[in-house]
C-alpha cells in the first residue's frame, strides 16, 4: 500500500513538478536574456526575436570574471583543505578523550558558531591592516579558516563520536603513535563527513560578499561576487549584458554541483546523523 | 607506548554491560593511557589558534570597542560608556532596522522551513520524477546572493518578468513597482530569500525523514491513519532533529541578512528595507562612525544569542516530551 503509485502519487507528481517549473521560471529570464541584443523588445518572458553570444563575450571582457574566477578558486581551495585538516585534527581529542580540558575546548569553539562575523569583522579589518594583507585574497583565506572553524570542528566531532573506536584501539595495538592512527585510520574513516565539510564551506567561502566587500576594495585582486557587484554597478541599464555576467559566474560552482550531486545530497545526510 | 585515546566517549561506556569485568577493563584503560591522552591537547592547538586569533579575541576587541568614540582611523580613543547604546535606542533608523530585522528573520523562518518541509514531504514520496527535483530545488542554495539578488532586481522591475507574469494570467491588477515601494520591498526580499533557501531546508528535513524506519509509517497505514494524523503523531516528532537544526540556521541568516538587501535596495526605498547588517556597514564603513558600526553588531551578537539558544532549550524540551 505504502510503496504503490496510485492516482494520488499521480496528483501529486504532477503539482511537485509545476512547482518545480515555478521555481525555475527566474533561471529561464536569466538564460533567455542573456542571450538577445539590447535593443529586442521581446518582453522577459517572451523567447528573443535576436540571438547573439556577443554579452558573452563583453562581460568577460568588461567584467574582468576571469581573474575574480581565479582568485576565488584560490580562496576556496586554500581555506577548506586547510579547515578539513585542522578540524578534523582539533575534532579527534575532542570526541575522544572524556577529560575536563577536552569538553572546556569544545565548548569553547561552539560558541563560535553563536558569534555573528559582523562583530569580528570591523576589529579585524584594522589587524589585517596592521598586517599589510588588506587587499589580498590572503587575508580573507585566514579569515574563513577561523571562521569556518566552529562549524566544521563541529560536524567532525559529532560524526567521531558516533563512530566505534576499535579501529584506532587496533592501530594502537600494532604500535601506532597517535598522529600515526589519526592520519592513518581516523582520517580515512572521516571520508563522508569530510564530503559534508568541504561542500558546506565552499559553498559558504565562494559565495561570501561582506568580507571580500571590507577587506578587498580597491585592490586588483576580488572575488566573484564583489567582482559581480562593480561590474553591474558599472552596466546596470544593460541587462543583457549583465545577465550574460551572471551566468558566466554562477556557472562553474553550478556545474561542480550538478557533477556532485548525489555526493552533495548525502553529504547532508550523514552531516545530519553525525 | 600506548597513545590511544584514553577514555571511552561517555554515551560508549554508559552502554556497556555494569559486569566486574568490564569495569576492570574501564580502569585499566585509563590508568594504561594515561600518557598518551595528556598528549592528545597539542592537535587542537593549530585550529584554536586560527579561531582565537579570527574570531574569539577581535569579537572580544569588537564588544570593548562598542564602549569608545573610535572612528576607525585616529590613533586615539576614549571610553565612553554606554552612550553608543544611548544613541541607538534614540536613533529611530536603528530602532526601525532591529525590529525589521526582527520581522525578516521570523517570516524567513516560518516560511522557508513551512515550504522546504512540504518540498521534503514531496520529494520523499513515490514520485518519479523525486531524483531530479531534489537535485533541481537545491541548486538555488548553491548560487552566490549576489548574483541572485541581481536576477530578482530585474524580475521585479516594473517591465521585469514577474509583473508580465501577472498580465500573462489576468492578474494585471496586481503588478506594482516591487522593489520601489517600502512597503512591498521588505516582502519581496523575504521572497528572495525563501525561493533561494527553501531547498537548503529541504535537504536537511529530507536526510532526516530517509531515517525514519518504514515500518513504523506502514503500521499507521494498518491502523488507518489519515496523512494528517500520520504526519503530526508519526513524522512529526522523528523530525525533531532537522527542525532544530533549520530554525537555528534560518533564523541566524536571517538576523544577519545583508546581501541580498545591499544589492536589490540598499536599505532604501527611504530606509524601509534597512536591516541591522546594512546599518552597522553605513556606520561603520560610510559615515565613518566604527563604534557605533559595533555597537549596532554587539546588539546583534546578543539577538543571535537569545534568540538561537532560546529556541534550542524550548526545542530540546519539546523533543524529550
Amino acid at each position: 500500500m505504502y510503496q504503490r503509485y496510485t492516482w494520488r502519487t499521480g496528483i501529486l507528481e504532477v503539482v511537485m513538478i509545476a512547482v518545480a517549473v515555478l521555481f525555475f521560471v527566474p533561471a529561464y529570464v536569466l538564460i533567455n536574456l542573456s542571450f538577445r541584443e539590447s535593443n529586442d523588445a521581446a518582453g522577459p518572458l517572451e523567447l528573443p526575436t535576436t540571438f547573439t553570444l556577443q554579452n558573452y563575450a563583453d562581460a568577460w571582457v568588461q567584467g574582468n570574471l576571469g581573474n575574480a574566477l581565479v582568485n576565488s578558486t584560490v580562496v576556496s581551495v586554500v581555506s577548506v583543505v586547510v579547515l578539513v585538516l585542522l578540524s578534523a585534527l582539533a575534532a579527534y581529542p575532542l570526541a575522544r578523550v572524556g577529560r575536563r580540558w577536552s569538553k572546556v575546548a569544545y565548548f569553547g569553539f561552539l560558541i563560535g558558531l553563536l558569534l555573528p562575523f559582523q562583530l569580528a569583522l570591523i576589529p579585524l579589518y584594522t589587524t589585517m591592516r596592521d598586517l599589510g594583507l588588506l587587499g589580498t585574497v590572503w587575508s580573507l583565506v585566514l579569515f574563513y579558516i577561523g571562521l569556518q572553524m566552529p562549524f566544521s570542528i563541529f560536524l567532525y566531532t559529532g560524526f567521531l563520536r558516533a563512530l566505534p573506536i576499535e579501529y584506532e584501539e587496533a592501530a594502537a595495538i600494532d604500535g601506532a603513535g597517535s598522529f600515526g592512527t589519526f592520519w592513518r585510520v581516523v582520517f580515512p574513516l572521516l571520508r563522508p563527513i569530510t564530503g559534508t565539510v568541504v561542500i558546506l564551506n565552499v559553498i559558504v567561502v565562494w559565495n561570501d560578499f561582506l568580507t571580500p566587500l571590507l577587506y578587498l576594495s580597491g585592490s586588483g585582486q576580488q572575488t566573484v561576487p564583489v567582482t559581480l557587484y562593480s561590474f553591474v554597478g558599472q552596466y546596470v541599464s544593460q541587462w543583457n549584458l549583465v545577465f550574460a555576467g551572471l551566468v558566466i559566474s554562477i556557472a562553474p560552482i553550478l556545474l561542480v554541483y550538478f557533477v556532485l550531486q548525489r555526493t552533495v545530497i548525502q553529504g547532508f545526510a550523514s552531516g545530519l546523523k553525525g | 607506548m600506548t597513545t590511544l585515546p584514553a577514555a571511552v566517549p561517555a554515551e560508549l561506556e554508559e552502554r556497556s554491560p555494569a559486569s566486574p569485568e568490564s569495569a576492570r577493563r574501564r580502569t585499566g584503560r585509563r590508568g594504561g593511557l594515561h600518557r598518551g591522552t595528556s598528549k592528545l591537547w597539542v592537535f587542537i592547538i593549530p585550529a584554536a589558534v586560527f579561531y582565537l586569533f579570527i574570531v574569539l579575541w577581535p569579537s572580544i576587541q569588537g564588544a570593548g570597542l562598542a564602549f569608545t568614540d573610535w572612528d576607525g582611523i585616529s590613533p586615539t580613543r576614549a571610553f565612553v560608556g554606554i552612550d553608543n547604546f544611548i544613541q541607538l535606542v534614540n536613533d529611530p533608523k536603528a530602532a526601525g532596522a532591529i525590529g525589521r530585522t526582527l520581522l525578516i528573520a521570523f517570516t524567513i523562518t516560518i516560511v522557508q522551513n513551512a515550504v522546504g518541509l512540504l518540498l521534503a514531504l514531496g520529494v520523499n514520496s513515490r514520485i518519479k520524477s523525486r531524483n531530479l527535483l531534489r537535485v533541481l530545488l537545491f541548486a538555488p542554495a548553491i548560487i552566490t546572493p549576489v548574483a541572485t539578488a541581481y536576477l530578482w532586481q530585474n524580475l521585479f522591475s516594473p517591465n521585469g518578468a514577474i509583473n508580465a507574469l501577472l498580465e500573462g494570467v489576468g492578474l494585471g491588477a496586481l503588478t506594482q513597482n516591487w522593489l520601489g515601494d517600502g512597503d512591498v520591498a521588505i516582502w519581496a526580499i523575504c521572497l528572495v530569500v525563501i525561493w533561494q533557501f527553501a531547498g537548503y531546508s529541504m535537504v536537511i528535513f529530507l536526510a532526516n525523514m530517509q531515517g525514519i524506519s518504514t515500518e513504523v509509517i506502514e503500521a499507521s497505514y494498518v491502523d488507518g491513519a489519515g496523512p494528517f494524523r500520520r504526519f503530526w503523531s508519526i513524522i512529526r516528532p522523528e523530525l525533531a532533529p532537522s527542525i532544530t537544526i533549520n530554525l537555528m540556521l534560518s533564523i541566524i541568516g536571517g538576523l544577519k541578512l545583508f546581501d541580498q538587501v545591499w544589492v536589490m535596495t540598499g536599505g532604501g526605498p527611504g530606509g524601509s528595507t534597512e536591516t541591522m547588517s546594512t546599518l552597522l556597514y553605513k556606520n561603520a564603513f560610510q559615515f565613518g562612525d566604527f563604534s557605533y558600526g559595533i555597537a549596532i553588531a554587539l546588539v546583534l551578537t546578543v539577538l543571535v544569542a537569545i534568540l538561537s539558544s532560546g529556541q534550542y532549550f524550548v526545542l530540546s524540551r519539546q523533543n524529550k516530551d
